[in-house]
């Protein structure tokens, strides 16, 4: 195929329904524009002089261009509406569409943030409504709603652990925080962006929090573990309970990084089982879609004694009505953005949350963690797991199947026409791919699936090393040039 | 369950190839007592269900587009060409991920990189990233680059910066035990902020149009900032002044950080919005967040990367110049999109309705006994003085249909000095007869 394409190259460059794009800059004109006004009227300006006399330099495009120019752009990517997305740790499940028509209902999506209070209720209903069913999903009293991702939600947890332990007087001493190595790299930026030193927690031969070496690492001077559950590697931390109890004799809190709380939502409350905080990715457990890179939305769920360090603005119902809270408390921490958090997103979770109910969320855990189950059996036959047992919601797998060809599977299951799993992720397994098929996948994909990733494990171990470093061929773009990329950046376009 | 494609019979096939007799075998690791916990919520419901509950909910707020409108304060309503909402729900933009696999990413990485040449190219500056969450979130990420670069630990807050921007900018600064200095509430744009620069500030954060709607000029600031090896932050919370206002980047900024909402993107409540971050290549590696950068596959073709990742939290870690992570992928495609279709002529026309629409908004309730127009100069936004308390004011001409902007007791709640003040926003979406609903309410209404 590649010969192919060499030998026959198209006047176009494209081929057939792959086709070549350029930059919109590249198509468009600076006098172009695709939106029509009306004319403007012919009056003095009140801009005090700072009108803007330079070329902004942007060409428009009419409205067939635009849309073509991103049709085009969109056939270039892949998504889980075309195929299984097995990144792990990422949680790419099907976004229904019905999400999408609530979110647009104009009572939500051309709402005012500071519109009157009397003019937004129901907007408030739904905010306390979506904080009442992640209260009681999590078993904790209280939610933060305005964090805007997961990082941003571990912010929030980990600021609202800072000023509880200022409130103590203990600022001053508690400035460690501890970590596992197997952590997402969130974790530890989000410590330091707090003040907090970090250390690492070492894994056990299993996979998990070391519980020993936890205990030697606790202190007085601990402010806060930072723990996964279920963990990077898939596995639930069987000793989760005496890992909280360990921290909480030590006087700190314990952070929970709810990245895969959609392993045991409806099944398990993170409250039963010491958390303090914890962050809710509402783009990974709950269904809203991850949009090539967001937006994600990060409520965070406190504990009691967390609870009144709690940022603003938050609902409240009183008397019947829906009251938002914009001014601090005297315990606040403060303020994360501008206004109430992803509306947006909160209109979608929701809406997944009542169509699937209790029951369809107990199963979505079931079928998640049956799913990487049924996945890591099937593929325990050719590759390598990287711990025994049963896993949660994601198999992970490390390279020792590959020995020592230096073959890497990724970029081949983009030939095969799926997005790859993620990989050297997490770091404390050599060589580790993560698989997190979620339930969204049938039987019938997942044995497709299997058997292409069956089938390119027994092609690398029989040494077809060459082929596996010239993938993909298939795709849009062959490998690109990464280190090009970085050695001298070209970040934006520039006319000729 | 419409979403599952698994059935019962799936389900022991499967259990049977993994060698587990039922589903709570693979749970094993979870303590006895915490597993299949009870809860008190409702079970499944159909799609008509959940949409006549939801539908409900939406029914009960008054969206901008109901009646005369005129709120702004950070977030604006705009008129969203119709491509956009279709083209940011084509399945492979909405549904795909991080391009983490560029081979199979190009769509959203292309997009990216257009995003960032036209955020550079409206604030002037030289490179931009991928988007932030929101321009406030940007704002507190601007003063933690900023810290590192000068190595200093104090930032000084224009008294016209947004409040909830100062308030996000402070939360985050004093995490970190600096020092932040915020100007007095600043209405008619007449602070001095080169005296509160000094050889310990590492940023002078300010807003233009500022809260109140006052265009600032920011070349006499940067000036006084640099002279003491201070960094200008300059903060836009209507992208639309980008296209009729001289660009940060011409009066001198070194961080520009803005609000995307209003190209592409909806009021919605608050969020998802973007956040626009730009600066001086100087500060490249500085910047937090996504960067796309050009380059070529092995046959030699043009494509594009995330590139230097070194500086993000999956890599460096604890060492990183930000924990963000996710940040504002679609609504950044949004923003492409319209950016795309209006061109420079396009936006500097939308400008320059937008600019007249306040002007005329604003002759029509100056002509009103007892109410005073504070800016001197403005853009969409200016502030009223009204001889009442604005809060009372807004509530009242709600109750007539008329949404009249954001009162000064919202943003400064218990500060006298802003109850009396009335921040009014108007767009290409503003008409005549808007106009006309709005002077005759307040005026009933005074």
């Amino acid at each position: 195929m590649t010969a192919n394409t060499q030998h026959h190259p198209t006047f176009t460059g494209n081929k057939a329904l792959q086709i070549e794009e350029a930059l919109s800059f590249e198509i468009g004109g600076l006098d172009r524009t695709g939106v029509d006004f009306p004319p403007a009227e012919d009056r003095a300006d009140r801009l005090g002089g700072l009108g803007r006399d330079s070329d902004i330099g942007l060409p428009g495009l009419s409205e067939p261009e635009t849309m073509r120019h991103f049709v085009r752009l969109s056939q270039k990517n892949y998504a889980i509406d075309m195929g299984p997305f097995p990144l792990g740790s990422c949680t790419m499940k099907h976004n229904p569409r019905l999400n999408e028509k609530i979110a647009r209902l104009p009572g939500f999506a051309d709402l005012h943030p500071l519109a009157p209070q009397s003019c937004v209720q129901g907007a408030l209903e739904l905010i306390d409504t979506l904080a009442d069913w992640l209260k009681q999903l999590t078993g904790m009293p209280a939610v933060a709603m305005s964090p805007k991702a997961g990082a941003h939600g571990e912010l929030c947890g980990m600021m609202a652990i800072k000023a509880a332990i200022e409130a103590r007087g203990e600022g001053a001493k508690r400035t460690r925080v501890l970590a596992p190595e197997s952590a997402h790299g969130t974790n530890p930026a989000t410590a330091v962006q707090c003040g907090f030193t970090v250390e690492a927690i070492p894994a056990d031969a299993t996979g998990r929090v070391d519980l020993a070496a936890l205990k030697e690492k606790l202190g007085d001077d601990v402010a806060a573990i930072m723990v996964t559950n279920p963990n990077t590697c898939g596995l639930f931390e069987r000793d989760i309970r005496a890992i909280a109890d360990a921290v909480h004799d030590a006087g700190g809190y314990f952070y929970c990084d709810g990245a895969n709380f959609n392993a045991i939502a409806g099944k398990v409350k993170p409250g039963d089982l010491g958390v303090d905080a914890m962050h809710i990715n509402l783009h990974k457990t709950f269904s809203t879609p991850h949009g090539g890179g967001g937006p994600g939305a990060g409520p965070t769920v406190l504990a009691a004694s967390l609870a009144e360090f709690a940022p603003v603005p938050f609902v409240e119902r009183r008397d019947g009505d829906y009251h938002l809270v914009e001014t601090p408390g005297a315990k606040s921490f403060g303020r994360l953005t501008a206004f109430h958090g992803q509306m947006g997103m909160f209109t979608r979770a929701l809406a997944y949350m009542m169509s699937h109910g209790i029951d369809g969320v107990r199963q979505v855990a079931e079928d998640a963690v049956l799913n990487a189950n049924y996945v890591l059996a099937r593929l325990k036959v050719e590759m390598t797991p990287a711990f025994d047992g049963y896993c949660m919601h994601e198999a992970l797998f490390d390279d020792r199947f590959l020995k020592d060809t230096g073959v890497e599977i990724a970029k081949a299951m983009i030939d095969e026409g799926y997005h790859p799993m993620t990989m050297y992720f997490p770091l404390v397994v050599h060589g580790a791919m993560l698989i997190e098929p979620t339930e969204s996948e049938s039987k019938r994909e997942l044995d497709l699936f299997c058997g292409a990733l069956l089938s390119l494990a027994k092609r690398a171990k029989a040494g077809a090393t060459e082929a596996f470093k010239a993938a993909p061929v298939y795709a849009p773009r062959r490998r690109l040039d990464e280190t090009a990329a970085a050695r001298k950046p070209v970040l934006r376009w520039t006319p000729a | 369950m419409r979403y599952l494609p698994l059935n019962d019979a799936d389900r022991r096939a499967m259990l049977k190839t993994i060698g587990a007799g039922k589903i709570d075998e693979l749970f094993a690791d979870v303590p006895d007592d915490a597993l299949n916990a009870s809860f008190d919520l409702p079970n499944h419901a159909g799609e008509l269900e959940v949409e006549r509950a939801l539908g409900a909910m939406a029914a009960k707020n008054r969206a901008a587009g109901d009646g005369p409108f005129f709120i702004g304060g950070g977030a604006y309503k705009h008129h969203i060409p119709a491509t956009v909402d279709h083209i940011i729900q084509r399945s492979e933009f909405l549904t795909a991920y991080t391009p983490y696999q560029p081979e199979i990413a190009q769509g959203t990485l292309q997009y990216l990189f257009e995003f960032q040449t036209q955020v550079s190219a409206l604030s002037g500056m030289e490179v931009a990233n991928a988007s932030m969450y929101d321009g406030s979130t940007g704002c507190a990420e601007a003063a933690l680059m900023a810290r590192r670069i000068t190595k200093r630990t104090k930032a000084v807050l224009s008294g016209g910066l947004h409040p909830h921007y100062g308030a996000v900018t402070r939360t985050n600064l004093e995490l970190l035990e600096d020092e932040v200095v915020t100007a007095p509430v600043d209405v008619s744009a007449s602070e001095d902020l080169a005296a509160m620069i000094d050889d310990d500030t590492a940023c002078v954060i300010v807003q233009t149009p500022d809260v109140f709607g006052n265009i600032r000029d920011l070349a006499p600031i940067a000036e006084a900032a640099h002279a003491k090896g201070a960094l200008l932050i300059a903060v836009v919370t209507e992208a639309v002044s980008l296209g009729g206002l001289k660009s940060p980047g011409e009066m001198g900024a070194d961080i520009f950080v803005g609000e995307g909402q209003s190209l592409g993107n909806g009021l919605g409540f608050g969020g998802p919005y973007v956040g626009l971050f730009a600066t001086r290549q100087k500060y490249l590696r500085q910047m937090p967040g996504r960067l796309c950068g050009e380059t070529t596959d092995v046959d030699g073709k043009r494509g594009f990367v995330l590139t230097l990742s070194t500086r993000e939290q999956h890599i460096r870690r604890d060492k990183a110049t930000s924990n963000i992570c996710t940040n504002s992928g679609l609504c950044v495609l949004a923003f492409t999109i319209h950016m795309t279709l209006l061109g420079q002529a396009g936006l500097r026309q939308l400008a320059l309705l937008n600019h007249q629409a306040a002007c005329k908004t604003a002759d029509a309730l100056a002509a009103i006994n007892g109410v005073e127009v504070i800016n001197k100069a403005y853009f969409n936004e200016f502030t009223l003085r009204l001889p009442k308390s604005a809060s009372d004011v807004v509530e009242k001409l709600a109750v007539q249909g008329v949404l009249a902007g954001v009162p000064g007791g919202r943003l400064w709640p218990g500060d006298p000095g802003a109850d009396n003040l009335l921040i009014v926003a108007a767009s290409e979406c503003t008409t005549d007869a808007d106009i006309e609903a709005f002077a005759a309410k307040l005026r009933g209404a005074l």
